[in-house]
């Protein structure tokens, strides 16, 4: 859908209405030219946004670890993994920009709290196994939520999250396979495996959002074709995968109720604590202060760095860093 | 693997390939230390993608000299060979951008010269080379920014670049092992970094380039005290868990 300048007769909103419907419709893709509605255009700014500043933040459990790896094959990984976080964020900034949003607004909600980040990354790494685990659980909700939109009706989105899903599953097989050897290691080393597993299980699991029926934004969304698939079915995929990667990792999942239903053709699992996930989501998790307080030092403490690159760029006219 | 601290052999190439090893190492964990703390998102990248040549750099050169993990995590302080440039804390942007200026155009003469010969190092300076001329790139970049942004800027720039100048003349002290000419490597590496310095309008320090007491001595193994905490840290969860895999 290319057709449409937004100065094109920007009069007739139900013509333009109509064309992108018919376009999100035949499953063509949205571009940054195109008309589009206000509230589908608020909808993506508040969806990238919050995605791009939780790869951000999810550097910080990741990077807590880096000075620690346990060998320097383990370190070199761990590097890249946070590096490619880093990447992602700068790839959905630019998708947000498309829309006409740029990088220091988004930077600036988030610092004051007016923007969110995903939850998880509110939970503290307090093992050397924890980076496992957000490898394996993390990074494989994330993927489960992420590859469905690859296909989403916005162009620039969907193309940013086809290199993100490729890194994520990369990300995702090195945290399986670190769990492995701490599993098959010493005892000390497969009981700081299940202990990490233990502790990312159910935050996981939140991580698809709130039941449907409490959903506020699914349906609009799904209507644009922004999102595919509902929340506990994408919850519930997720769960069909871990329990025989877990069983192939040697760890148990900590659900007594998770079990196979023949009839269903899934697992059935326990109720989600829904209490603690809105408590997180408030503020009050073991890192929600740290985490935003990190970000906001970073960006205060770099402010001088960055009014040197422009001040320099203004007089040399060249593109800053 | 054993879990007695390891001792170092005394071949030739053994104690070059750790002073290199140990340089890219030690380098490479404290540019690890900025992740989530860079100024600019851009800089999350570029560092982390410095930190991480260096490390790939270290684990071929400590694999010359013995076990790469073993060198690692179970030397104490006073067997590193590193210079001691490398192991200064990182302090604001402007500290680690001169400690980035003085060390990398050190690197790439010095690895454009080992390439250029025939020795044990040619093939894995001549792949280096490659990725430390990017390094060098982006610390004299950075150099004239800050040098020649703001007023701020060019004060913090040149405290940093004063702060570390009595660390650069261990790197021209020679290294067993190493097929080098140091003179010219000293020669080169003042020019290239007084034209960057003095470009981005700033002076390069007139103080000696190495403490009466301090010459080469990072290389024998004498380090400074924050080098013992980086180490403490670095090391600390392989040495908990003797003799296990990671």
């Amino acid at each position: 859908m290319t057709t449409m300048a937004p100065d094109a007769g920007a009069q007739d909103t139900t013509a333009h209405e109509a064309v992108f419907d018919a376009a999100v419709a035949a499953e063509e893709r949205i571009e940054p030219r195109d008309w589009m509605p206000d509230a589908y255009r608020a909808t993506l700014v508040r969806q990238i946004a919050q995605h791009a500043h939780s790869e951000i933040i999810g550097m910080q459990p990741e990077a807590n670890w880096i000075t620690r790896a346990p060998s320097l094959r383990r370190k070199a990984i761990l590097m890249a993994k946070v590096q490619d976080e880093a990447g992602h964020g700068l790839y959905l900034y630019s998708a947000a920009e498309t829309l006409g949003t740029g990088r220091d607004e988004l930077l600036d909600k988030l610092h004051s709290g007016r923007q969110k980040y995903s939850s998880i990354f509110n939970y503290p790494t307090l093992t050397w196994a924890d980076v496992g685990a957000i490898g394996w659980l993390v990074d494989g909700a994330a993927i489960t939520n992420q590859v469905p939109l690859c296909r989403c009706s916005y162009g620039p989105y969907a193309r940013a999250m086809v290199r993100i899903c490729k890194e994520e599953s990369f990300h995702q097989r090195q945290g399986y396979e670190l769990l492995l050897a701490l599993s098959r290691g010493t005892e000390a080393q497969h009981a700081m495996a299940q202990d990490a597993v233990d502790r990312w299980w159910w935050p996981s699991l939140m991580m698809f959002g709130p039941p449907d029926a409490e959903s506020s934004h699914s349906a609009q969304s799904m209507a644009w074709k922004i999102k595919r698939h509902s929340n506990d079915e994408l919850r519930q995929r997720f769960v069909d995968i871990c329990v025989p990667q877990a069983a192939s990792l040697g760890l148990t999942l900590p659900d007594p109720d998770l079990r196979w239903n023949e009839e269903r053709g899934h697992h059935d699992f326990g109720a989600i604590d829904w209490t603690e996930f809105q408590d997180v989501l408030r503020g009050n998790g073991p890192c929600n202060d740290q985490r935003i307080g990190q970000r906001r030092r970073a960006h205060e403490e770099g402010a001088w760095v960055r009014e040197a690159a422009a001040a320099y760029a203004a007089k040399h006219g060249k593109a800053t860093a | 693997m054993t879990d007695a601290p390891v001792t170092l052999g005394e071949a030739p190439l053994a104690t070059a390939a750790l002073a290199l090893g140990d340089d890219a190492l030690v380098l490479s964990h404290r540019l690890g230390e900025w992740a989530g703390h860079a100024p600019v998102l851009e800089e999350e990248v570029a560092l982390a993608n410095i930190a991480l040549d260096l490390l790939g750099q270290a684990r071929t050169l400590l694999s010359l000299a013995g076990d790469e993990d073993e060198l690692a995590y179970l030397r104490e302080e006073r067997s590193f060979r590193n210079a001691q440039l490398v192991e200064q804390p990182n302090g604001d942007f402007a500290r680690t951008i001169a400690r980035q200026l003085y060390f990398s155009v050190h690197q790439h003469l010095l690895y454009g010269q080992l390439a250029a010969g025939d020795g044990p190092f040619a093939p894995l300076a001549g792949k280096a080379v490659k990725e430390v001329a990017y390094h060098r790139d982006h610390a004299e970049h950075w150099t004239l920014r800050l040098g020649d942004g703001t007023e701020e800027s060019h004060a913090r720039m040149q405290r940093a670049l004063d702060a570390l100048w009595r660390y650069t003349g261990e790197l021209f002290e020679p290294v067993e092992g190493l097929s080098v000419d140091w003179t010219a490597l000293r020669e080169g590496w003042l020019a290239a970094v007084t034209e960057v310095v003095e470009r981005a309008t700033l002076k390069l320090p007139d103080g000696p380039q190495s403490g009466a007491w301090t010459a080469g001595a990072g290389r024998q193994g004498i380090h400074t005290e924050p080098f013992g905490r980086m180490l403490a840290e670095m090391q600390h969860l392989h040495r908990s868990h003797p003799g296990a895999s990671w």
